[in-house]
């Protein structure tokens, strides 16, 4: 393998300058590091959107009665908030800005196999944001189904569904192309000598994920087509007057959105794998483990569906068959924890800022997982069925999964996108504010929700009113952290100190490259010998 | 493994775009696949009714248009070995068939949907609503949605083997670097495939 010393400095990705200028040397820019950056930038905005969408809701839930908005307001808040940071946050989140920035590095690879397709999919994501953006700016009224856009309402409904509708297949598509290209990357560009068993835990994450993207996106690319149909035509098929089920909706959109969960946390769970050893600076506990049950979610993930639906009417058989399936889905990520664990036995740590968010990501995780379970189980999952504990546990599996194995990874692999340190003192207050603010936010949920409070109301009775302060107030100390979060890392960008090329001690390929890599990645492609692996302390 | 590096650098690797057209098709079966999926329910469940509404298709058309697509699947697999056989007129003249054998499928479909149309048949059509029962809105409504989506492809599908076509006549696809025209090859022989299974389930299952 090569190191550091002997590759020449080139320029970066960030300062070439190819034929096209100013903004179009980004936007027609093909660099799988500049489509990562153009993917960060676009959800950046559309965060700052649900994040405040969010604030919304929860100022409105500080007391109860009508606070800042009535009932349909607060639908469309929640439905907008939904489609946003599930379409263009969650799903695309780690795989579209770390993936396409490190999975080509980590293999040894100088692209993605298929450059253009992959600023196309960039190209499909601001389609759909511009679709759902414009059913909330123009027609009448604004979408106010919930994300999930359930059928009879969703085609019964008189506001502008459509376009977010069109959005979210449109974001499908994106995501889809970006799990093909990551598919064909992983299988024809590793660097020589990288087995399959030799390849990072990240990249195998993106590889579990890409699976699923590919086989089930379509699936819920085909149900919103339906949908739209029926709203435009009435075809009948999820319409109970005209002889359809609307319980097949819910099957057919649960068949893609279940695994869409795990397209969430996969690479979430990947980013996690490659911060934990590099900061024990110990070879990962269970390598194959990791790998096995990364495909095991990904699989036992395709037949647990129906647990979202214990309420709607199934079969007994079914209903136990899916709760039983749902536990076992739990098993391969227990084994990832227990393995994570393991790594950390009798290292020794460095606790900075990513391994922060790292341990803070399995401790929030751990809550939504076993919350999970308390869901998956018959008789509970009737008990508090679309109450605030749903919300609870949805957000700490979820935005506690993915939004801490993002910060994590942003801040993790910072020094090499930007070539710059980041001021750790105050990414350090970043974190705590927003650890903090969120236990205070999602933690309250669950008394809500065992007490009986329902999801999806602007209003509630006035004994929920203590907990639901509480949440308020966390939802204010959560985006304080957030705030800080951001503007140091913006600052940081142009200011901060000049990072090395390996400043955390990590074994993985992206540490041989220069801070931030030139254009092509790599001078040399890297050749991985007998003895080299991606974890070799 | 070891040709890894020689592929990364001109930027073109003929399997990897294969593997990536595979992975396509995979997600264009899934998307049919949840249609097909609906239909079979909606089959199960009002078996008597889908047998009515089958009977109203024409099943001479349906005939002919199978046998159209057929031949169009023949004639652009000729057309890559033409063109592996360094035969540039030959492939040429093998597209515009497939070509022109794909406007004739989607004239008659036009001529099939019009027949209907006439007959007060089309999705919500108050013929539909007020005079059929509800297994023959059901089967209606996906007849409309499936072979509309599958017309959908087929135009997909001419597009795609227009570009190839283009590009064969300008040179930039030849023997040697032939994946434009192989994967709209692979994707001619899914829309096929797609035409194949829709054509029992509409026309023929009595």
């Amino acid at each position: 393998m090569q190191t550091a010393a002997q590759i020449p400095q080139e320029v970066s990705y960030l300062d070439y300058k190819g034929k096209y200028k100013g903004i179009f040397a980004w936007i027609f820019s093909t660099d799988h590091k500049r489509i990562s950056l153009l993917y960060l930038y676009s959800m950046m905005t559309m965060f700052t959107i649900g994040v405040l969408l969010g604030l919304a809701m929860k100022l409105e839930l500080i007391a109860p009665g009508r606070t800042i908005m009535g009932p349909q307001s607060y639908n469309a808040v929640f439905t907008v908030h939904g489609v946003i940071m599930i379409f263009m946050i969650v799903i695309p989140g780690l795989p579209a800005v770390f993936g396409n920035f490190m999975l080509p590095i980590m293999i040894g690879a100088k692209d993605v196999a298929f450059p253009k397709v992959n600023l196309l999919s960039w190209y499909f994501y601001v389609l759909g944001a511009i679709l759902v953006i414009s059913s909330v700016l123009f027609g009448n009224g604004i979408p106010d189904t919930g994300w999930t856009f359930y059928a009879p309402y969703s085609f019964k409904t008189g506001t502008n569904l459509l376009p977010a509708i069109f959005g979210a297949f449109v974001l499908g598509f994106s995501s889809i192309l970006t799990g093909l290209n990551f598919i064909v990357t992983i299988h024809r560009m590793r660097a020589p000598g990288m087995t399959w068993f030799k390849m990072p835990l990240f990249p195998w994450s993106l590889y579990g994920t890409a699976w699923i993207q590919l086989l089930a996106t379509p699936v819920v690319g085909i149900t919103l087509v339906l949908v739209a149909l029926e709203r435009i035509f009435g075809i009948g098929v999820f319409d109970p007057t005209l002889g359809g089920d609307p319980v097949l909706y819910q099957h057919l959109f649960w068949i893609y959105s279940h695994p869409a969960v795990y397209v969430m946390i996969l690479p979430a769970m990947g980013a996690i794998s490659e911060i934990i050893p590099t900061f024990s600076q110990k070879h990962i506990f269970g390598y194959k483990a990791i790998i096995a049950s990364t495909l095991a979610i990904a699989f036992v993930g395709y037949f647990v569906w129906g647990h979202h639906m214990f309420t709607s009417g199934m079969s007994g058989t079914a209903q136990y068959t899916f709760s039983l399936l749902t536990f076992i889905v739990a098993i391969p990520s227990a084994i990832k924890v227990f393995n994570w664990i393991s790594t950390m036995h009798k290292a020794s740590i460095n606790p900075d800022i990513p391994f922060l968010w790292a341990v803070t990501f399995i401790f929030v995780f751990m809550i939504g997982g076993f919350s999970g379970l308390v869901l998956g189980a018959l008789a509970t999952n009737v008990y508090v069925h679309d109450t605030a504990f749903v919300v609870a546990h949805f957000h700490f599996i979820v935005f506690g999964g993915v939004g801490f194995s993002f910060f994590g990874a942003i801040h993790y692999w910072y020094p090499k996108m930007f070539g710059r340190m980041y001021d750790k003192a105050w990414a350090k207050m970043g974190w705590a504010f927003f650890t903090v603010g969120f236990l205070t936010l999602y933690s309250p949920m669950f008394y809500l929700g065992m007490m009986g409070m329902p999801r999806r109301y602007y209003d509630y009775l006035p004994e929920f009113h203590a907990a639901n302060i509480l949440s308020s107030l966390g939802s204010w100390v959560m985006a304080f952290g957030l705030l800080i979060i951001v503007i140091n890392l913006f600052r940081s960008a142009k200011n901060g100190a000049i990072a090395p090329i390996n400043p955390w001690n990590g074994k993985t390929l992206e540490w041989t490259v220069p801070s931030p890599p030139p254009v092509e990645n790599f001078d040399e492609i890297p050749v991985y010998g007998e003895k080299d692996g991606p974890y070799n302390y | 493994m070891e040709n890894a590096t020689q592929h990364s650098d001109p930027h073109y690797d003929q399997e990897a775009s294969k593997l990536g057209m595979w992975l396509f098709i995979f997600t264009e079966l899934l998307l049919f696949g949840g249609l097909f999926l609906v239909y079979s329910i909606y089959r199960f469940l009002n078996p008597e009714a889908f047998r009515l509404a089958g009977e109203e298709l024409n099943l001479t058309i349906g005939a002919i248009n199978t046998v159209i697509l057929l031949v169009s699947s023949m004639t652009i697999a000729m057309s890559t070995s033409a063109l592996q056989k360094k035969n540039k007129g030959l492939t040429i003249f093998l597209l515009e068939v497939t070509i022109m054998l794909a406007l004739i499928f989607l004239i008659n479909k036009y001529f099939e949907w019009g027949v209907k149309f006439d007959h007060g048949i089309w999705p919500g059509s108050q013929h539909l609503i007020n005079d059929m029962s509800k297994g023959e809105i059901l089967f209606f409504g996906l007849y409309f949605v499936m072979t509309g989506l599958h017309a959908l492809h087929i135009i997909v599908g001419m597009i795609i083997i227009i570009v190839a076509l283009n590009k064969v006549q300008k040179g930039t696809v030849h023997a040697d670097r032939p994946s434009l025209l192989e994967n709209a090859g692979l994707y001619w022989h899914l829309v096929d495939l797609i035409w194949i299974f829709l054509f029992p389930l509409f026309y023929l299952i009595h």
